[in-house]
């Protein structure tokens, strides 16, 4: 799904661009300048071009700088790192029992509108209700795909749709998804889905597939443009705050700080999968 | 002793032979249209479910995959034991086995999300998972037991490669068993599964099922080709069915004892064993009085020793049992909600902590048994075109030199039975 760019020598994004959908926005703007010293260069003074030449340098490296740090998170051209482990805290003091906008979110943001069919239908994203038997203190807490470090629904793929990206976020490449469920199987958090009818709603940043397994991306083409996760988001905008994102391996992320302050645990523990999904207030 | 044996092919001509050809024909285009259904409309219109993503498909396919493995053990006896009465029914053992596989993995490929990948499940592997091994081991079984039909069909060239490949078959079908069981054991997240013992059970299990499916269609092939079935064949194959029969009901009782003894797996166990459900009944009804203690008592009780009806039954009752067996592990296993959260009470609007609904639909049912067509089909054919069958199973030809009297009384049989010959 990669696509080159065409302007290899004066481009500083030359190489591969991940997705066909991004366009290189540098490159019009580089050659753009050089173009127009050429054509200048024989009409006008040495002086002019070289004042010309620099001043479309600055203004283009500048523009480039300037999206740089809007759009993305790292250059476009470099795989993610294992420098880096995404992860997602939920505070379960602050989740609201009738709340479901994190759901609603990611429905919204990924496409997967159900067709009336609960059994059938897919759940990226649900939410749980707890209640403690013995104390009958009562929770509730959104369950996604938990991101394992050691993730079983990998281990069993045949084809080695499910992999875990370098950050650790746990995907499934629907061009080789073959549909034998066994993810579903193995994964101990009933976190994946099965697409049982063509889907509708499509988004362009989600291709799904009638016949393939499919579960919470924790919005990677979100991260890859340093946006927050679409569940993440409404839960902020909400005020709720029940939801914290970012890189466990960055001890002075919000994140890793939280975790580092107050008590936290991950859903079956004793499987050893290292989810990178945190629960606090459990 | 074995070289009057002679082997010939089945005419293929009679009117009987047509009329189940085009049965088979039939049940094998009813499944591709089940299928072709399933995939258009996609899953929804089976009884499989996020919940219960495993459903009759793969029941019908890992009994007819175990199946395969089981009625190969006839051929291994034979060769790697040395119990030389089998031998002229080993060329048939290796034939079932190819084609009851080759039923199995339709129904498994056909039920796939996405069939037409199945090329990628063949060039693009992660060797971690025991399903890619699977694949492996399913597709070189037919390339070995190919090689082991011809190296006993070949009296030229094949016969040196006989013992070799003999001993090289028994291994392929061991560790093809023990993937298979293995699939469900590596389950990590399932407390009905995730056990080692899925892997001798499944072993156990494929020599029972493999065994009954062998015996049905050696009876039927005998009767309706007018071939005579002594009864020493039948009398040793009812033993062989019956010892083995009893081990897969040891490693049933040790299942399920070692499920009840741990306390995470208590409420499983109790699900599937006394929850009164559908599993409940399989289990008890099914699996153990029709599937393991009446067959037990068909194929093991002295005065039924060669007794053709009680073969027949016993067979017929183990193939029951056995689905039964199956459909209580795999959907049984599935229906029971995983445990996310110990000691607290779950509700969600995804059925967490309810028990996985499941009914069969007709087209997950039709799929199935094309699968079963598929294997009857192939076997019908090939039986045309090769010489898998001797044209006689009498106790002369088998045994001529009464082999049967010593190993009878060695195993404590009585031998009052009247010696049968069937035609």
């Amino acid at each position: 799904m990669s696509t080159r760019c065409t302007c290899a020598e004066t481009c500083q994004q030359a190489g591969s661009v991940p997705r066909r959908s991004l366009s290189c926005t540098t490159c019009t703007r580089t050659t753009g300048g050089s173009e127009s010293t050429k054509t200048v260069g024989t009409m006008v003074s040495r002086r002019c071009a070289i004042t010309g030449a620099l001043s479309a340098f600055v203004v283009s490296h500048g523009v480039f700088l300037l999206l740089s740090k809007v759009v993305a998170a790292k250059p476009a051209d470099q795989s993610v790192s294992r420098t880096i482990r995404w992860g997602l805290l939920v505070d379960v003091t602050k989740c609201t029992e009738g709340c479901s906008s994190c759901v609603d979110a990611c429905r919204e943001e990924h496409g997967w509108t159900g067709f009336g069919r609960p059994a059938t239908d897919p759940q990226w994203i649900r939410k749980l209700f707890l209640k403690d038997r013995a104390t009958g203190y009562a929770v509730s807490l959104p369950i996604m795909c938990q991101h394992c470090e050691f993730p079983p629904c990998v281990d069993v793929c045949p084809t080695g749709a499910s992999f875990r990206r370098a950050d650790g976020i746990v995907l499934v490449d629907r061009h080789i998804c073959i549909g034998c469920r066994y993810c579903m199987m193995a994964c101990p958090y009933n976190a994946r889905s099965f697409v049982h009818e063509t889907p509708r709603n499509q988004q362009p940043h989600t291709p799904r597939g009638k016949g393939c397994v499919e579960s919470c991306t924790l919005c990677a083409h979100r991260i890859d443009h340093d946006r927050p996760l679409a569940c993440v988001e409404r839960c902020t905008e909400l005020g709720h705050q029940a939801l914290l994102f970012g890189n466990l391996n960055d001890p002075r992320s919000d994140i890793s700080q939280r975790l580092a302050s107050y008590a936290s645990v991950r859903v079956r523990p004793d499987l050893r999968t290292n989810p990178g999904i945190y629960y606090q207030g459990l | 002793m074995y070289t009057n044996v002679t082997y010939r092919e089945i005419e293929g001509r009679s009117p009987q032979y047509f009329i189940l050809l085009a049965v088979v024909g039939v049940f094998i285009a009813l499944g591709l249209c089940a299928a072709y259904y399933m995939e258009h409309n996609g899953h929804h219109v089976t009884g499989m479910s996020n919940q219960i993503v495993w459903g009759m498909p793969h029941v019908f396919a890992v009994f007819l995959i175990l199946a395969a493995s089981g009625a190969l053990n006839i051929a291994s006896v034979a060769s790697v034991f040395e119990r030389t009465m089998y031998k002229p029914l080993a060329r048939m053992s290796g034939l079932v086995a190819i084609a009851s596989l080759a039923g199995g993995l339709t129904v498994l490929i056909l039920d796939l999300g996405r069939p037409d990948r199945l090329v990628l499940a063949m060039v693009t592997y992660n060797f971690k998972s025991i399903f890619a091994w699977n694949v492996f081991l399913y597709t070189g079984l037919f390339g070995i037991v190919g090689f082991y039909l011809w190296s006993m069909m070949d009296s030229r060239y094949g016969m040196r490669f006989y013992k070799p490949a003999a001993f090289a078959t028994f291994l392929w079908r061991l560790a093809l068993t023990t993937g298979t069981g293995s699939i469900f054991g590596f389950l990590v997240a399932r407390d009905a599964y995730n056990s080692a013992i899925m892997a001798p059970l499944f072993i156990a299990m494929s020599f029972a099922f493999g065994k009954a499916v062998f015996i049905l269609i050696l009876i039927t092939t005998c009767h309706f080709t007018g071939r005579s079935l002594g009864r020493v064949v039948l009398f040793r194959l009812q033993r062989l069915m019956g010892i083995v029969l009893a081990a897969t009901g040891y490693f049933v009782i040790v299942q399920h004892l070692t499920n009840l003894y741990m306390a995470e797996r208590q409420m499983v166990e109790m699900f599937i064993l006394f929850g009164g459900n559908v599993y409940s009944f399989l289990f008890w009804v099914l699996q153990i009085i029709v599937g393991t203690i009446a067959p037990l008592i068909l194929l093991l009780y002295p005065r039924l020793g060669g007794n053709l009806g009680a073969i027949v039954l016993a067979s017929i009752l183990v193939v029951m049992g056995g689905f039964a067996q199956i459909y209580t592990i795999i959907i049984g296993g599935q229906a029971f909600p995983l445990s996310l959260f110990p000691g607290m009470d779950v509700s969600s609007t995804a059925f967490d902590a309810t028990i996985g609904p499941y009914i069969p639909t007709l087209p997950e049912v039709l799929l199935g048994f094309s699968g079963f067509a598929v294997m009857v089909g192939i076997v019908m054919i090939a039986m045309t075109a090769l010489r898998f069958l001797p044209l006689s199973l009498s106790d002369s030809v088998v045994d001529p030199d009464h082999l049967h009297e010593i190993l009878d009384q060695e195993d404590g049989a009585v031998g009052d039975a009247e010696a049968k010959n069937f035609t």
